[in-house]
């Protein structure tokens, strides 16, 4: 048995930027191999859940795991490394807080599968196959992981030691949690590595009093360089999102779409952030009020753009079997989530 | 799990609640609940032995958080606050739950509902109890400078005294002189006394009172601060007139070429001119120079009254000048609007030359008026033979204002004995019922009956000029049923008087946000208390006087002054006050300054620290709202008392039977598909 710690990396419902980001740290990531025994990466080398499964319960000593939970095999792997790793941590904006993924839970299972292989205008599927959890052939019975109706972050689904957010998380965070793991030295478990502040914290424009006319996307207009997105009318969701990436799209004119999710304590950032543009509306009347939010497409995608398998949302609602938790016929969503039945 | 020991008290309220609610059930559920000692029923909780009861069990089981289930904090929270001190404990770790308004009162034709909602809203506030901190009240001076908004009779019974106790009042006042509608009228009902004899010597002795200093033809800006320290920004628009040189002859008005309507004291029935002096009694005796109507403003010639002023006192040039006043306390007694009666065309108004409002009546039979006190047709000389007055003009009716306005049948009856008394026509009062409350009202009614005024019961359905029976010609024909006989009534007059309405005036809503204080779903200014605490608003500090308030007649207005005065005295004489620690508070090495919260603050209370790129709570200010709370979008404000993971345990507990209560509120646990 190796006397270097273990180091497991996995990925879930995720882009693989991810991935990528673990590579960012560029030449620390030799450090990392000289002083990790690198025991399962499924994208890097070629180890297989049989071996991961004949593992010792919590031989790994840290797990990164990225990409959110939307299939059975997501959560079985997030079970089985759960039960194998001493220290889980949820690795980047999906794990932690559902991501772009997490934003299927504006629909369900039915509504999703029926435009992806049936409505998209790019798809020919004249026979109206759908892929199967079992699918029986002349060899025997194929299966494939099941796909939920709902997203869930990782913590969801088993306990979770730490997290690092961020769609990816920068490099330095990677390494600030690498080292501190390597040290020994470890914040309390359930802690954010990172920032408690947001991002206006490391964002140099300049701030004045916040009144808004109505809002612009963001070819619309040519910002003023040196003066706050917001404040020009850009739907920047910097004021609700933790700092810790140096505030990169502000500095480019963009503004921030709110990857690194909420502040400290926050359990519904999107609420947060309505809650806050809703105040700095400059508006009387109703009138003059849809007018301003008429500027401001989508808004639940751009509130829950990372966080609504996080928040308090969590997602639309489901419809129970005995129950009518929506005002839809029942029979227009005959797929029902079974362990809803309560 | 916490270790506080909850002691909980179901309040049966008499039947108020134990007649709906199944308190004892209630109570022994309470019993059950996690970190609850001690849970008892009792019939009335507010009193002594109920208040005692858990003062004892404070001391004797150890209680570290007391929940009372009876009625609205408002009522009593600063009740068993004071028990709950008296026994030891910081009384901000006492809860109130509401089961009187929220659960018996609304659902008495539903108990058990009504018992099932009582448990959820007790478990709401024993969980929330949990998570209150101890607060020590703020103690701050008061400064003993009064600021009295309104020089009408509410207005100037209060600042008189309060000044006549020894302390300084500040009277604005947003027209030239002091007086209100008082200074319109010419009688006063019942008594049939001269309205400017009473009010004219209480208006000179606010002019010459060393302890009143008075700002005419001045409006309030705007008001920070909180009760004993506010700091208040007056414009003092321009008069025009240098007040220190003007004696107040009369040679500028008397010389003045622009001759408009008064559709102020006059209320639209004679003239005035461009510089003027509302009425002779005016206090201050000082003119002033309407700019829209002088000739020199608008195309620059004329200077008539610069040139006969005797001593240089007209200053064209004069700027409004903007004074900031510290005061401690503030009344307010900003007086009603009149009811425009070209709101209800069928009565003809303004398209009918003699319908004539009530406020225009006022003015035509007094000694000092247009007419020189004749009552008299539109043409200026005839008098009426037959005169209609109808009541309830944009009172009572839904199509305008629901309310009554209290002072129109009295003041119809005075104007039924005045029309007799002066040209001895017939008068015909339409009224739906006669409202005459109050010492003395009644007999004035009967002494009118006496007098053989007609009283027709009905609402007059129209006013019209079109003549259809024999005998209609060339008169005022009001249609009304008569409701005591059941017949429909043309009645054929010369004159009709329209009983217009007291309304809230046009700027209420502005004015009160910007004192700070709350208005009714009518417009009226909101008091702490329709029954107990009438003339304090839901702001300390803040009072409320007259018929800014609610219509209301002469003594009311002037009781409600003089009542003001007391509570201000009152708060004077304590030399203190105690304010609610209750405030809003910003993590400063948290806050990334991104200035959401700066303009949002109802109580401007928020300021920016540049230097810092933080923002910072005055807690003197603040009035713990909570407006930026809520829109903090990094959730670093905090409202003490009410703080997020208070505000999440009571909700937690309010669904106690739809969640398990000790599952936090981020883990979301649900089997896959």
């Amino acid at each position: 048995m190796s006397a270097k710690p273990k180091l497991a990396v996995y990925w879930a419902s995720s882009c693989g930027g991810c991935e990528i980001a673990i590579l960012a740290i560029h030449e620390k990531i030799l450090d990392v191999a000289a002083a990790f025994d690198l025991v399962f990466w499924p994208c890097v080398l070629d180890f297989k859940k049989a071996d991961v499964a004949a593992m010792a319960d919590g031989e790994i000593d840290v797990t990164l795991f990225n990409g959110a939970i939307r299939t059975e095999e997501n959560a079985e792997m997030a079970h089985l490394l759960r039960k194998k790793s001493k220290v889980l941590v949820a690795y980047g904006s999906c794990a932690m807080e559902g991501c772009i993924p997490g934003l299927a839970n504006f629909a369900d299972r039915k509504h999703m599968m029926q435009y992806i292989y049936h409505d998209a205008p790019t798809v020919d599927n004249p026979e109206g196959v759908e892929p199967q959890p079992q699918t029986t052939v002349p060899e025997g019975t194929l299966t494939l992981p099941a796909y939920w109706d709902t997203v869930k972050t990782l913590d969801q689904v088993v306990p979770v030691d730490y997290y690092l957010p961020g769609c990816p998380p920068e490099a330095k965070w990677t390494q600030a949690a690498v080292e501190a793991i390597m040290s020994g030295q470890l914040p309390p478990p359930g802690s954010v590595i990172g920032m408690d502040v947001t991002v206006c914290d490391e964002c140099p424009r300049e701030r004045e009093e916040k009144k808004i006319k109505r809002f612009y996307r963001p070819q619309e207009i040519i910002p003023d360089p040196n003066k706050c997105l917001l404040d020009q009318g850009l739907l920047c969701m910097g004021i609700a999102t933790r700092a810790g990436c140096g505030a990169l799209c502000p500095s480019v004119n963009m503004g921030c779409r709110g990857c690194y999710g909420p502040n400290v304590d926050v359990v519904d950032g999107g609420a947060r952030m309505i809650s806050a543009i809703g105040s700095v509306i400059d508006a009387k009347t109703p009138e003059e009020i849809d007018a301003v939010l008429d500027t401001l497409p989508d808004p639940a995608g751009y509130f829950y753009r990372f966080g609504l398998a996080h928040s308090m949302l969590r997602r639309t609602a489901l419809v129970r079997e005995n129950g009518d938790r929506r005002a839809q016929p029942l029979e227009e969503v005959p797929h029902l989530d079974p362990k809803l039945k309560t | 799990m916490s270790e506080e020991k909850v002691g909980v008290y179901v309040c049966h309220c008499g039947h108020n609640i134990a007649g709906t609610v199944n308190v004892e059930e209630v109570s022994e559920w309470a019993g059950q609940l996690p970190n609850v000692a001690v849970a008892k029923d009792y019939k009335f909780m507010c009193s002594s032995l109920g208040q005692e009861m858990v003062e004892e069990d404070i001391k004797k089981e150890g209680l570290t958080r007391v929940v009372v289930a009876a009625c609205s904090p408002h009522m009593h929270e600063p009740t068993f606050r004071g028990a709950c001190q008296r026994a030891g404990m910081n009384p901000y770790l006492f809860e109130m739950a509401n089961i009187r308004e929220h659960a018996s009162w609304v659902h008495q034709d539903d108990k058990p509902a009504a018992t099932e909602k009582a448990k959820a809203i007790i478990s709401g506030a024993v969980r929330r109890s949990l998570e209150l901190a101890p607060l020590e009240p703020f103690r701050a001076p008061i400064n003993k400078t009064t600021l009295v908004v309104g020089g009408g009779i509410a207005g100037i019974n209060a600042a008189l005294e309060i000044a006549g106790a020894g302390y300084k009042v500040l009277l604005v006042e947003r027209e030239p002189s002091i007086g209100g509608h008082m200074a319109q009228f010419d009688k006063t009902f019942p008594t049939l006394d001269c309205a400017a004899c009473i009010l004219t010597p209480k208006m000179f002795d606010v002019g010459n009172s060393p302890n009143i200093e008075l700002l005419t033809y001045s409006e309030v800006e705007q008001v920070d601060g909180y009760v004993g320290n506010f700091t208040v920004r007056i414009r003092k628009r321009a008069r025009k007139i240098d007040t220190t040189l003007c004696t107040g002859c009369g040679d500028c008005w008397e010389r003045c070429p622009a001759k408009v309507i008064d559709d102020v004291y006059e209320s639209g029935l004679g003239y005035r001119t461009a510089v003027y002096r509302p009425f002779p009694q005016a206090v201050p005796k000082y003119p002033v120079i309407d700019t829209e109507s002088c000739i020199y403003f608008k195309n620059g010639r004329c200077k008539a009254c610069e040139k006969f002023c005797p001593t240089g006192a007209i200053k064209f040039d004069q700027e409004d000048e903007v004074v900031v006043v510290n005061v401690g306390n503030i009344v307010l007694a900003t007086g009603y609007d009149v009811f425009d009666a070209r709101r209800i065309p069928a009565y003809g108004y303004g398209r009918l030359a003699n319908v004539f409002t009530s406020m225009e009546f006022e003015r035509m039979t007094n000694a000092s008026g247009p007419t020189d006190g004749k009552v008299v047709l539109r043409d200026g000389v005839t008098a009426p033979e037959t005169v209609a007055i109808i009541h309830c003009v944009g009172s009572r009716d839904k199509n305008t204002n629901v309310y009554c306005s209290a002072t129109c049948c009295m003041a119809a009856l005075k104007f039924a004995h005045l029309v007799k008394e002066k040209t001895n026509a017939q008068v015909y009062n339409f009224y739906i019922d006669m409202r005459t409350a109050f010492k003395d009202y009644e007999l004035f009614y009967t002494r009118l009956l006496e007098e053989g005024t007609h009283f027709i019961r009905g609402r007059a359905a129209e006013v019209t000029d079109a003549a259809r029976l024999p005998g209609e010609e060339g008169k005022l024909i009001v249609q009304a049923e008569d409701t005591l006989i059941g017949k429909q009534r043309r009645v054929p007059v010369d004159m009709v008087i329209l009983m217009v309405a007291m309304e809230p005036r046009a700027d209420a809503s502005e004015v009160a946000h910007r004192f700070g204080i709350g208005c009714s779903d009518a417009g009226f200014f909101t008091e702490r208390h329709p029954k107990l605490d009438p003339v304090a608003t839901m702001t300390e500090g803040i009072f409320i006087a007259g018929t800014c308030q609610g219509p209301k007649d002469i003594p009311a207005s002037v009781s409600q002054g003089e009542a003001t005065a007391a509570r201000v005295l009152g708060l004077i004489g304590k030399g203190e006050v105690q304010i609610e620690p209750v405030r809003a508070q910003i993590d400063e090495d948290r806050c990334s300054g991104c200035r959401i919260c700066n303009n949002l603050c109802p109580y401007n209370a928020i300021d920016f620290i540049a230097e810092k790129g933080v923002s910072r709570v005055n807690p003197a200010q603040c009035k713990g709202c909570g407006t930026c709370v809520a829109a903090c979008p990094s959730q670093v404000i905090t409202g003490q008392h009410y703080t997020y993971d208070s505000i999440m345990s009571q909700i937690e507990g309010l669904l106690y039977d739809v969640r398990s209560p000790n599952e936090k509120v981020r883990v979301v646990e649900m089997e896959p598909a």
